[in-house]
């Protein structure tokens, strides 16, 4: 008995050191243009990691290079222990593993809530229409709109169309979210349904890097905070740390700045 | 004070309920007065312009229908009558403008492939219908075959007389077939996209050699109304998918090589006359076949019109595939959806949407079009008019001739536009409801 219980820790902890993204000396350039310089970054498993920094940092340039929206030059991505190369049927493995969140949603305009959610485990996964369906509406549950199921995007608020673009990365069962700025298109009221979807999935050990500059939200749920500037890591650091009592005088102007509205 | 405001006080606020809104007069005099008697110059131009109206209607339909002569063995019997129109030249040349010189025992055989793509087009154009699915696999995948034996007859392959290549034939067909079903079994598209995909042509091309057992039929006996949807059908159905390709290829910046082509094929033939294509394709073509091997003038004019205006269609799509955001394409990616599989699924169904009025501009042009093919000899219905007119029996007809061929472009053309804009309404899902 005991010894079952040892096993089963012993397994979660083994999750947990597992390093399910590895990045290092990585480089990318816009062109001539120098956007991600020497980026070194581990994550691990289940890891909650909030990345922030000013506009045109190379924060959403960072986390597309996880899934490989954006291309990197120089240095190594390994993600669930397949390298980015230009191999096509590895990148759309690891993409099957990836899920993500963006700023403006993408969801599908022509297709219902529920085809948005179904579109992927059915074309990808192969997985049969009704149990696709069936998937899909538990997790329409779980972030809140089974009701609108039926509808077209076109037809949501922004908050149930963000939370419809979570379940519909959620279908695909992957092993790590990306969400950049989330909330960053939302009014006020709606941000905090999102967040609180956030949260829950947080709670559920989901591996997260999320670029937001939601204090709360990185206070309640980040193992990590990131700070970025021209295209490097400038700091890193757990939530109360970072906040309270940044290290470099760039983290103090930005936290200075966020602070004041 | 505004006497509309005098019930804004009649609730307190934060409670006031949601009204109907204001009732404005209504009825034809309304519609009348707001319309046509708004102003004194609106008034003076609905008057002039009843008189136009007076002055053409009743001469018109006099013509049309209260002194027409409806049955007529030549222009003589049409003289006869008070100076209206002479439909009994329709009536009496009427399998003539139908089917041009299209055996007369065999009519059937048109009439049998043009119900045929009645009774299995019309579901699949109106998808309320079930089984739409069933009849398009077997519109696109059978029908064109059968239409194609009911109208020629057998397109004899001389290797297939030889029963030893028959036998070898169906050899190849079961190794295809088999090549195939073990791709499906190992989920290896490629094998089984290949197999199944041979197989279906060396079948096509068995059953088109045989050809449902019919005589031939050459395809200078095609004419008319038949010979016009035989092209038009023909090219809009081969041409849709071409400029698809076409546009997709333009823009995979990827493959330098299929880009440069495409747009070579899309600049060349998007700038050149359609009178120039035809006449090159039936001139020019030949000269590059071995001896003694001809081409089909039908099968050269339809190649001409399907590259022609698959140029143009191409440039329609892109105009859609740039209105989709870069964002739809990320997020499919993201949730795993390779290239082919996006592009089919999410990029493609909203960018043809967006075009559906270029598109269907495009095809009417096509159908209206397809009239040039006079200048490389082939009698469509407006070639085979214009020659009935100035047969001597019919000669000073030109009237009803033209009046007619109006009728017939339009009703197809009219259709058209009509389906295209209940499609689009149909597939509008921006509407909230
Ligand atoms: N496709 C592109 N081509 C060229 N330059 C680009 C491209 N995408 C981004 N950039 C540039 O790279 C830099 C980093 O962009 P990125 O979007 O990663 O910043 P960010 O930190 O996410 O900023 P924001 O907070 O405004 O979203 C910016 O200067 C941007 O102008
Ligand atoms: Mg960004």
């Amino acid at each position: 008995m005991s010894e079952v219980s040892v096993n089963t820790e012993q397994i979660k902890s083994a999750i947990q050191d597992r390093e399910i993204i590895q990045i290092r000396g990585m480089h990318k350039w816009f062109g001539d243009f120098h956007v991600l310089k020497n980026i070194n970054l581990t994550v691990k498993s289940q890891e909650r990691i909030v990345i922030c920094g000013p506009s045109g940092s190379g924060k959403s340039t960072l986390i597309r290079c996880i899934n490989r929206l954006e291309e990197h030059q120089k240095g190594e991505i390994i993600v669930d222990d397949i390298e980015l190369t230009n191999d096509l049927k590895k990148i759309d493995l690891i993409r099957q593993e990836v899920g993500m969140v963006f700023q403006s949603f993408n969801l599908f305009p022509h297709l219902t809530v529920l085809e948005n959610c179904t579109l992927g485990p059915i074309w990808v996964r192969q997985t049969p229409k009704l149990e696709a369906e069936e998937a899909a509406m538990l997790y329409l549950e779980r972030v809140k709109i089974p009701e609108q199921a039926t509808k077209y995007p076109g037809q949501l608020s922004g908050g149930q169309q963000q939370r419809v673009a979570i379940a519909r990365s959620l279908c695909m069962n992957p092993k790590i979210m990306l969400f950049d700025e989330p909330t960053s298109a939302l009014d006020p009221e709606m941000i905090k349904e999102v967040l609180d979807v956030m949260v829950e999935l947080a709670d559920t050990g989901m591996t997260m890097l999320v670029v937001s500059h939601e204090m709360g939200f990185a206070k309640t749920v980040a193992d990590r905070v990131i700070f970025m500037d021209e295209g490097e890591i400038i700091e890193q650091n757990d939530p109360h740390q970072f906040f309270d009592n940044p290290q470099h005088d760039r983290t103090k102007l930005f936290l200075s700045q966020i602070l004041a509205h | 004070m505004n006497p509309n405001d005098t019930n804004a006080a009649a609730y307190p606020i934060g409670q006031h309920p949601s009204l109907p809104p204001p009732t404005t007069e209504r009825g034809v005099l309304k519609w009348l007065k707001t319309n046509l008697f708004n102003t004194w110059y609106n008034s003076i131009a609905t008057i002039i312009g009843l008189y136009f109206l007076y002055l053409i209607i009743p001469p018109t339909f006099d013509w049309v229908w209260g002194s027409a002569t409806w049955e007529a063995s030549s222009n003589k019997d049409c003289r006869a009558g008070e100076g209206g129109a002479c439909w009994g030249f329709i009536k009496a040349r009427f399998v003539l403008f139908m089917y041009g010189f299209y055996e007369a025992e065999a009519l059937w055989r048109p009439n049998l492939a043009g119900i045929l793509l009645v009774f299995l087009g019309v579901p699949v154009l109106v998808p309320k219908i079930p089984g739409t699915k069933l009849f398009a696999i077997f519109l696109i995948f059978l029908y064109p075959w059968i239409a194609l034996s009911l109208l020629v007859g057998p397109i004899k392959i001389a290797l297939f007389s030889d029963t030893t290549f028959l036998i070898l034939w169906g050899i190849l067909i079961v190794a295809l077939l088999f090549y195939g079903v073990r791709g499906m079994q190992t989920n290896d598209l490629v094998k089984r996209g290949f197999g199944f995909g041979s197989a279906y042509a060396a079948v096509v091309l068995l059953f088109l050699n045989w050809g449902l057992g019919l005589p031939e039929v050459e395809t200078t006996k095609f004419g008319g109304l038949l010979l016009t949807l035989v092209l038009a059908l023909t090219s809009i159905v081969v041409s849709l998918p071409l400029g698809i390709l076409l546009a997709l290829g333009r823009r995979a910046e990827s493959l330098p090589v299929v880009m440069y082509f495409c747009i070579g094929v899309i600049e060349l033939f998007r700038a050149v006359p359609l009178i120039t294509v035809l006449f090159m394709a039936i001139n020019m073509i030949p000269l590059f076949l071995p001896q003694g091997y001809s081409f089909d003038n039908v099968v050269m004019a339809l190649i001409g019109l399907i590259i022609f205006f698959g140029a143009y269609l191409a440039e329609v799509v892109r105009g859609g595939l740039q209105a989709i955001p870069k964002g739809q394409v990320e997020a499919a990616a993201s949730i795993g959806l390779n290239y082919y599989k996006s592009m089919r699924l999410i990029v493609l169904p909203q960018a043809l949407k967006i075009v559906i009025p270029g598109i269907v501009n495009t095809f009417i042009a096509m159908t209206k079009d397809t009239s040039l093919v006079m200048i490389i000899g082939l009698f469509d219905i407006l070639m085979i008019t214009k020659s009935s007119i100035t047969d001597a029996e019919w000669l000073g007809l030109e009237w009803e001739g033209y009046a007619f061929v109006g009728l017939l472009f339009w009703i197809l053309c009219f259709s058209m536009s009509r389906y295209s804009q209940w499609l689009e309404r149909r597939l509008d899902t921006d509407r909230r409801d």
